[in-house]
């Protein structure tokens, strides 16, 4: 007898795939989950939100003044003026990178992260490795992506938590006076606000975008 | 730019890199992610509570030995889903477990490429 390619079953998926199945059957049998509405927050933070509304954000902070000081004293309100609200009512603060201080990003307990603006959060943020090493040895973390900073930049680390989510605001590439908010935002990744990362340069973006091209 | 994180993200020794695209690793993952948050928002239970159990879980899963990588948090977040579900929901756990089954059942007895259902 040959291999015998049965076409009379449907191979089971995974065992938290089953429990995730059971799990929301029965709650939408009980009327306590919508499931258009879970295909619409899966969509959403997929494909809708990810990291650039926060790069809108950062953009806008470096070509309007006023939106800055708004965003440094009071980032909900400025966030929120923008379109961008969050859901689990969580307080956002902005950290604002200098010539003398760069911002890195942690959630030491877990995994706080400010979705609204960022999307979700990548896996090396989840790792415990990074929660604790962004802690202990920031400098090392840094280097790991590749960031180097000037001897005298001191680092500060924001441990985020269910209250307070953290968003860094990093510095203004150089050579980019002339750039609009909308150029601008294309320097402005995922990482270099979660403060692994600075800015990116008007030439690393021009090398980014030539490997993107076909 | 995908590109440029995951090249700088390699080179990262003990974490494990981001994945480019969607940041789930299978959809089971992003159906769980999307009933915590659904669930919270309809006022099931607030954002505070999920985080207390959620990171009393990771200090569990890290207490019994999960290396605690990354690869691992959608379990934790289905253990603390199923958790929250049972406390709050009054859906008990033998429901879950019976209704996996009928799941799995409903897969073994469905011809391929028909759809599933129970």
């Amino acid at each position: 007898m040959g291999h015998d390619h049965s076409h009379d079953h449907t191979d089971p998926p995974s065992d938290p795939a089953l429990r995730v199945k059971a799990l929301e059957s029965l709650l939408v049998e009980k009327g306590l989950v919508d499931p258009a509405a879970i295909d619409e927050i899966i969509e959403t933070y997929e494909t809708k939100v990810g990291p650039r509304n926060g790069a809108k954000v950062v953009a806008r902070a470096w070509t309007d003044p006023d939106f800055k000081s708004l965003l440094l004293l009071d980032a909900n309100k400025a966030i929120h003026s923008m379109g961008y609200t969050g859901r689990q009512g969580e307080h956002m603060k902005v950290v604002e990178n200098t010539a003398i201080r760069h911002n890195l990003v942690v959630c030491t307990l877990c995994s706080c992260y400010p979705w609204t603006v960022l999307g979700l959060p990548p896996v090396w943020y989840k790792s415990a490795p990074y929660r604790a090493r962004a802690v202990s040895d920031p400098k090392g973390v840094l280097a790991e992506f590749g960031t180097t900073l000037p001897k005298d930049v001191k680092i500060s680390v924001w441990d985020s938590t269910s209250e307070m989510r953290f968003l860094v605001l990093p510095l203004r590439p150089e050579g980019t006076d002339d750039w609009t908010a909308t150029e601008l935002e294309k320097l402005v990744t995922r990482n270099s606000m979660i403060g692994v990362e600075q800015a990116l340069t008007p030439e690393k973006l021009q090398i980014i975008e030539a490997n993107e091209k076909p | 730019m995908s590109k440029t994180t995951q090249h700088f993200c390699n080179s990262l020794p003990q974490i494990p890199t981001d994945a480019e695209g969607p940041v789930f690793a299978e959809p089971w993952q992003a159906q769980a992610f999307a009933l915590a948050v659904h669930l919270c928002d309809e006022g099931h239970f607030t954002w505070s509570e999920w985080v207390d159990m959620f990171s009393q879980e990771i200090k569990l899963a890290q207490v019994n030995g999960d290396p605690d990588l990354g690869n691992t948090y959608y379990n934790h977040w289905l253990n603390v889903l199923e958790k929250i579900v049972t406390q709050k929901q009054a859906i008990k756990s033998e429901e879950m477990i019976a209704r996996k089954e009928e799941w799995r059942s409903a897969y073994l007895r469905t011809p391929h490429g028909q759809p599933v259902e129970l």
